[in-house]
């Protein structure tokens, strides 16, 4: 590394120099947080987001090993880049925690939610909401002459784009599951 | 070998399989069957405190100036909220600390029972970690963890909430080697090659700083020696945190001082002019930075810590180096002098030259008075009178606290317990007892304001029981002074609600507590008084009548940089900008 050759006065070498332009830019990632299952895990995480002032967009748990009691937490959070950088390091310091993976920032994920949507009404709507629900591949899982509830599986803006369609011909109810994501690729 | 036994007796067991000799608490319904097994068992002392708040807070004491874990024991409900305010002081401040608390029993939880608290969900965002055991063959495994947990990477506070059932049904014992190892091991080697390039960076830095925190003292004595060895080798200037302070002497040739909103002034413009920051084991917090956009605005920036959530929180560092302080002290010394000790020594000469140009200022020259005691001349001859001591000093929070932070002077790591991130009045009485305990022996003194020692005014009785002869130097000027200086700065100078009409006389209340009081209002009578109440064996408060309207100086106003200080003859009106006013 060269000598300090700072001039009073000017700031080259600061710190602050290296603070990205683009600081104000919000981002979104999606955290894959694997936690011991133990009691009160989910409310510890909660609690550090709710506690410091971080976002949660979407959140989704499950045990995904039953043997060793580990269960992983899917998140999907917006702020700054500092901002997401603080949530990781906060996320990893945290006992029960065994990793953080930032699917965002490591490369190409899959990201995959399931919803549920209940659509009421009759006639040229319905038709409508079925020849719609074929083209997003949802599954008419339920049934009556007056209503359906459709399962749709897919990344959240592609439910997003079916809920917006399903709102005028009838969309009464609307359960998502939130994000469940892992990076692509053999690691 | 494992062994039967019932939870209640698990816990001291494993208290003592962890080393532990005192624990701080207060007996109730939830923990009898441990309080029980206490009284069987004289292998630990048990300090019987007046409020769980007081557990708490000595047990902090305990901790910083022993370096090992403080140990409370606490019943459900009311005894664990009462705890929460020291248990948070301890996170702020990275305390090492167990906390056993008593539950309602299992099969009662979630039925609001008599004192029934959900412990572990209120204390869950102001410990380290906590856990509510509900089986008794997991009891030992937990608490030895908690240990583990408390004592590893950045210390803090854990706690522990046994349900009394859990205390009766009998479990199998494991001891620290047979239990389970959690998988919680944080990293205490730095970067090599990062650490590398931050002895470059100082081998050509034309304005170094050395600006240290409580992590040096948090990781232990060597980290002090090693940060001494480095500091003298280098010749770089150091200052440090209130948390820090004691890590490198105060005698020492390259002290500054103390850093910060009160810090001195010499170190506060240094830290404005560097041109390389080396931040060990400190967190770049408000009280020091100031105004952010100004904070240091020359310099690259190296933050050695052991929590990786510090590095780049606050500040953007230019070489971050996650590790134990002790550790990474130790390969920077070594590759610094691997490749030479080398040092940009001309530059060098003219940084000192510069900084003995601020020192000439004399940022803590106060109006001296010979009819009244100024807060500072009282100070002074506290320092001048126990310096001869190994001695242990206490503070609340306040004004107080800064002064004494400015006028007393620390040679050793572990002498100085103040309660820094969270500023809790009350501490320092408390904590002056855990001291105490761990240190029998020593002249233990805690420097208070007259509001902040009525808060916790009921452990007096503790230090009667206990026979311990903590020293309780009040400067007392009838008012709440740091919030009346913020006032005069601030608030055009209306005290709203900040002063204190019905003090109690400290002389009688020190006899009714079965101590010693003293009275002094007059200068010349200050020197006798200080010696008798170091001579005096037995708890003394000592209530030192001080001029009632001075203001603590320097003063880094809120929201200004370091650079931009207040000195001892500032005007005081509008000094704080309508941005900064809004700042704590």
């Amino acid at each position: 590394m060269s000598a300090l050759k700072i001039e009073k006065g000017s700031s080259r070498h600061s710190a602050y120099d290296l603070r990205n332009p683009n600081d104000e830019i919000i981002e979104t990632h999606t955290l894959a947080v694997v936690v011991d299952n133990e009691a009160g895990v989910l409310a510890r995480v909660i609690g550090l987001f709710s506690g410091r002032g971080y976002n949660i967009d979407s959140l989704t748990v499950a045990e995904v090993d039953h043997m060793g009691h580990r269960s992983r937490i899917t998140v999907v959070t917006s702020g700054t880049p500092e901002v997401i950088v603080q949530i990781k390091a906060q996320l990893g310091r945290m006992v029960p925690v065994h990793a953080v993976h930032d699917l965002t920032a490591d490369g190409p994920s899959v990201e995959r939610e399931l919803a549920l949507l209940k659509v009421t009404g009759t006639g040229e709507k319905r038709v409508e909401a079925l020849r719609l629900a074929d083209i997003f591949r949802a599954n008419a899982v339920d049934s009556t002459l007056e209503s359906f509830i459709f399962s749709i599986a897919g990344s959240p803006d592609k439910i997003d784009a079916f809920t917006e369609l399903m709102r005028p011909l009838g969309l009464t109810e609307i359960a998502r599951t939130g994000v469940a994501a892992l990076t692509r690729g053999p690691k | 070998m494992a062994q039967q036994m019932t939870g209640a007796r698990m816990v001291v067991q494993a208290l003592k399989d962890q080393g532990v000799d005192v624990v701080f608490g207060y007996p109730g319904g939830a923990v009898l069957p441990i309080y029980d097994e206490l009284f069987q068992d004289q292998g630990i002392k048990h300090i019987l405190v007046r409020h769980e708040q007081g557990a708490a807070h000595a047990a902090e004491g305990y901790a910083r100036s022993t370096g090992k874990p403080g140990v409370v024991i606490v019943t459900s409900g009311p005894g664990a909220t009462n705890a929460v305010t020291g248990i948070t002081d301890a996170l702020m401040d990275s305390i090492p600390m167990v906390v056993l608390t008593g539950q309602v029993p299992t099969f009662m939880i979630g039925s609001d029972a008599f004192q029934e608290a959900d412990t572990v969900g209120i204390t869950r965002p102001c410990t380290k970690h906590n856990w509510l055991v509900k089986d008794t063959d997991a009891l030992a495994a937990t608490i030895h963890q908690g240990f583990h947990v408390a004592t590893s990477g950045r210390p803090g506070p854990v706690l522990i909430d046994i349900p009394k059932d859990v205390q009766f049904a009998t479990g199998t014992y494991l001891s620290p080697t047979e239990a389970p190892v959690g998988h919680y091991q944080p990293r205490v080697r730095g970067d090599v090659e990062m650490i590398t390039a931050l002895v470059e960076a100082l081998e050509t830095a034309e304005r170094p700083i050395f600006y240290t925190g409580g992590g040096v003292i948090n990781s232990g004595v060597l980290a002090s020696q090693l940060l001494r060895d480095f500091v003298d080798a280098t010749g770089f200037p150091i200052t440090s945190t209130l948390m820090g302070l004691g890590a490198y002497p105060a005698s020492g040739k390259r002290w500054l001082g103390m850093l910060g909103m009160h810090g001195l002034y010499e170190a506060n413009m240094a830290m404005h002019d560097c041109d390389l920051m080396i931040n060990i084991g400190a967190r770049f917090d408000d009280r020091i930075t100031g105004r952010i956009a100004d904070f240091s605005p020359e310099s690259r920036k190296a933050h050695i810590d052991i929590d990786p959530s510090s590095i780049n929180k606050v500040v953007r560092t230019d070489f971050p180096i996650v590790g134990d302080v002790a550790h990474v002290l130790e390969d920077a010394l070594r590759i610094w002098k691997a490749r030479g000790r080398r040092l940009n020594k001309p530059a060098l000469a003219k940084w000192w030259a510069q900084i003995e140009e601020w020192k000439a200022i004399r940022c803590l020259t106060y109006k001296r008075s010979e009819t009244t005691i100024k807060p500072q001349y009282a100070l002074e001859r506290l320092e001048a009178l126990t310096k001869k001591y190994d001695r242990f000093i206490c503070t609340d929070v306040g004004q107080h606290q800064m002064w004494a932070a400015q006028f007393l002077n620390f040679d050793a790591p572990n002498r100085w317990m103040t309660s820094g991130g969270l500023g809790t009045m009350g501490y320092g009485l408390p904590a002056s007892i855990g001291v105490q305990v761990a240190h029998p022996d020593a002249l233990v003194i805690n420097v208070a304001g007259d509001a902040s020692f009525l808060m916790n005014i009921q452990e007096m009785g503790t230090a009667r029981q206990y026979d311990l002869p903590v020293k309780q130097f009040i400067l007392n000027n009838e008012r709440l002074g740091m919030v009346r200086q913020w006032q005069e700065l601030l608030h055009g100078q209306r005290y709203s609600h900040s002063w204190s009409e019905a003090l109690p006389d400290f002389v009688k209340l020190a006899e009714a507590f079965g101590g010693k009081g003293f009275l002094v209002s007059d200068p010349k009578d200050l020197d006798d008084a200080i010696m008798e109440m170091i001579a005096y064996d037995g708890p003394v408060i000592f209530d030192c009548l001080v001029e009632k309207h001075e203001n603590c100086f320097p003063m880094i106003p809120s929201g200004e940089p370091h650079n931009k200080m207040l000195m001892g003859d500032a005007k005081t009106q509008d000094a704080i900008s309508t941005s900064g006013a809004v700042l704590v």
